[in-house]
């Protein structure tokens, strides 16, 4: 009787270590599903979703705190997807928005460079006295320089 | 002559269908006179647009350049007449997306005076096959078999990887489309010269020419054309008349046996396919000088009074082409540019003819009619599929939107056929579903990639605000250590400083 507690004992410490060695070694499931999930947003880091940009919004779903139909950019189809990675239901989307970028109207620019620091992606191009200028192949879209310009000389222009 | 070899290799599935040849073949090829108004789309080719060199007002020259090559694949437009450029504004023309494109608008002056060419280089053996190919993409010739695939970019291509064959494709094998058919009986020696040409730019030694069975006098006339050059390289290929052996990769597979990969090119393989029409293109333009500003088109269908082949300039439109035949038979219902199952139907004759518009088509009902039905699962549409796929699997996943399955089944190697539509005795438009679920997928990939690009660029900016900020930690720090080895005296000397610049502020 006795080799079998101890075969069972031995077995059941070997396979202790090996879950823990798992647990801290490889990789959690909680990061890797952050990633999945950032995967799946569109990248505009436009904090429209109340979160600064879109891996602490990522963050946020895993742990629980937030819905995943926060995210306007992303539109119905991000929802949709979200829901089928994380087994949740499809709710309906808080707010819908168009996809648009943003443009400079140079003859009011005075080259004050805060939009230019507001921008999370760097697709703006200026330096201090000097106009801007918006490269429109890489503006995401997320109005995040709109608020900071003193005066007002940027609007955002709907894709068709 | 030389008669034609028969050693092939084997297609899956395909069609017979009723050829509707007869009436357009029946007379030679007839020139549509010059309008008055030619329309230039600047987009005739696949890739990015042409960039217009000409301006509102200006007099050109037929053949003169309209619009340069601007971007890795396109090709330049020239002027199909000699006129006066009226306008370049936004005009309907046969796309697969949207209606309204970019044209030049040219107002002949009925002169059509030609601008004047450099000499020909006299032997084309001593040219440089890449300045052959910088030749050849001057004249705008594209792929005229309807993908409109820039020519020399598909050689230069091409020639990055090991070729053995040039095959020139004469498989015309679409219903009504005649106009390839016309073309290799009155100009095969063209059509040769053509292929010696693209031969020497690939460098190679070893050209099909391919030919359906059903095309007698075609064969007759290229083979006789071939006894006349005496030249071995080139052999004459017969091939059964089913639909679509004339697929690029359908035609590889069926004359060299070799199957083209999924997502490959028929140049993975060692070959290289043009259309004959493109051969005689290219011949035109290398030792004639002619731009391609001219293209053979078959007008046909029950829609049409008297079916026949015509060269008309590039830019004319259908309206003033169909006019010319002898116009419309009663009431038609649809107008199609392309054949009856890849072609493209369009609302309205305004639209120009293209280099890509091989046959104009008017029907009176389209092959696709009948009311679509729930699919039964017979497997008719995997019976003929000519790339064995499973066109009633695939229908399941692009109802469902299930990209990755889609991509599983190999969607992207459809070549929207139109097989699997025609058999199919539900009436399923299969190939319309898979044309859209196509573009859904390449949607999802440019946003894929659109999100990868931004997500790349704040991660390098915040790397970028890290690391500038740490710099200016690290100079502070650097002056606070230096301010204290200098001792209190300079502090004290420094604070006051500060102070006193505080109060000229």
């Amino acid at each position: 009787m006795w080799t079998a507690v101890f075969t069972i004992a031995l077995i059941a410490l070997v396979a202790g270590l090996g879950l823990s060695f798992a647990s801290r070694r490889l990789p959690s499931d909680a990061s890797d599903l952050v990633e999945q999930v950032n995967e799946l947003l569109p990248q505009t880091q436009c904090a429209q979703c109340g979160y600064p940009g879109c891996r602490p919004y990522a963050n946020a779903i895993v742990d629980g705190s937030a819905g995943i139909n926060l995210c306007p950019p992303g539109g119905d189809s991000t929802v949709q997807r979200l829901a089928t990675l994380l087994g949740k239901d499809v709710i309906p989307l808080v707010e819908h928005v168009e996809t648009s970028v943003a443009v400079i109207d140079e003859t009011l620019c005075i080259g004050c460079v805060h939009c230019r620091n507001a921008c999370p992606v760097d697709a703006i191009v200026g330096a201090q006295h000097f106009m801007h200028t918006i490269i429109e192949s890489e503006c995401t879209g997320c109005e995040l320089c709109v608020a900071p310009c003193p005066v007002d000389c940027i609007s955002m222009k709907a894709l068709t | 002559m030389t008669a034609p070899t028969y050693d092939l290799g084997k297609l899956h599935g395909g069609l017979r269908l009723p050829g509707h040849k007869l009436a357009s073949t029946s007379a030679p090829i007839r020139d549509v006179p010059i309008p008055e108004q030619l329309v230039l789309p600047i987009t005739q080719h696949v890739g990015d647009p042409a960039h217009p060199v000409v301006g509102i007002g200006e007099r050109v020259l037929k053949g003169q350049l309209l619009a340069e090559p601007d971007g890795v694949l396109s090709a330049p437009v020239h002027a199909s007449t000699s006129g006066e450029v009226v306008a370049i504004e936004p005009w309907p023309v046969s796309r697969r997306h949207g209606d309204n494109a970019p044209c030049i608008v040219i107002e002949s002056d009925g002169d059509d005076r030609a601008i004047g060419r450099s000499e020909a280089a006299s032997d084309l053996t001593t040219l440089q096959p890449e300045e052959l190919l910088a030749q050849i993409l001057q004249g705008g010739v594209v792929g005229l078999g309807g993908a409109v695939f820039p020519t020399a970019q598909k050689l230069m291509q091409a020639r990055t990887g090991e070729m053995e064959y040039l095959i020139l494709n004469g498989v015309e094998c679409e219903p009504y489309i005649s106009c390839d058919d016309m073309l290799m009986r009155e100009r095969a020696a063209e059509i040769l010269s053509g292929a010696q040409i693209l031969m020497h730019a690939l460098q190679i030694d070893a050209c099909y020419v391919v030919v359906e069975s059903d095309k007698l006098d075609a064969l007759h006339h290229l083979g006789d054309a071939m006894g006349e050059l005496g030249d071995d390289r080139l052999v004459l290929k017969q091939v059964p008349t089913i639909y679509p052996s004339g697929g690029e990769d359908q035609l590889v597979q069926l004359v060299t046996n070799r199957e083209v990969p999924s997502g490959g090119l028929p140049s993975d393989v060692g070959c290289l396919v043009q259309n004959v029409g493109t051969a005689a293109a290219v011949h035109d333009w290398i030792v004639g000088h002619q731009p391609l500003i001219s293209r053979v088109t078959t007008v046909a269908g029950d829609g049409i009074v008297n079916p026949m082949n015509v060269r008309a300039r590039i830019g004319t439109t259908i309206a003033d082409v169909v006019k010319f035949t002898g116009g419309y038979a009663e009431k038609p219902e649809h107008l199609i540019l392309g054949g009856p199952l890849t072609g493209k139907f369009i609302s309205t004759d305004r639209v120009p003819l293209v280099k890509a518009t091989n046959s104009i088509l008017v029907v009176f009902e389209s092959s696709f009619e009948g009311r679509e039905l729930a699919c039964i699962r017979c497997g008719d549409c995997a019976s003929v599929c000519p790339v064995q796929l499973l066109p009633q699997q695939l229908f399941w996943y692009a109802c469902a939107d299930n990209e990755t399955k889609l991509r599983e089944f190999g969607l992207t190697d459809c070549i929207e056929c139109g097989c699997c539509d025609l058999v199919c005795p539900s009436h399923i438009p299969l190939t319309e579903d898979f044309r859209m679920a196509k573009g859904r997928i390449r949607e999802l990939a440019d946003e894929k990639a659109r999100a990868d690009r931004a997500r790349r660029r704040f991660e390098a900016r915040n790397e970028r605000l890290d690391r500038e900020k740490q710099d200016r930690e690290a100079e502070l720090s650097r002056q606070k250590e230096s301010a204290r080895k200098a001792g209190p005296a300079v502090i004290a000397e420094i604070l006051k400083r500060k102070q006193e610049k505080s109060e000229d502020d």
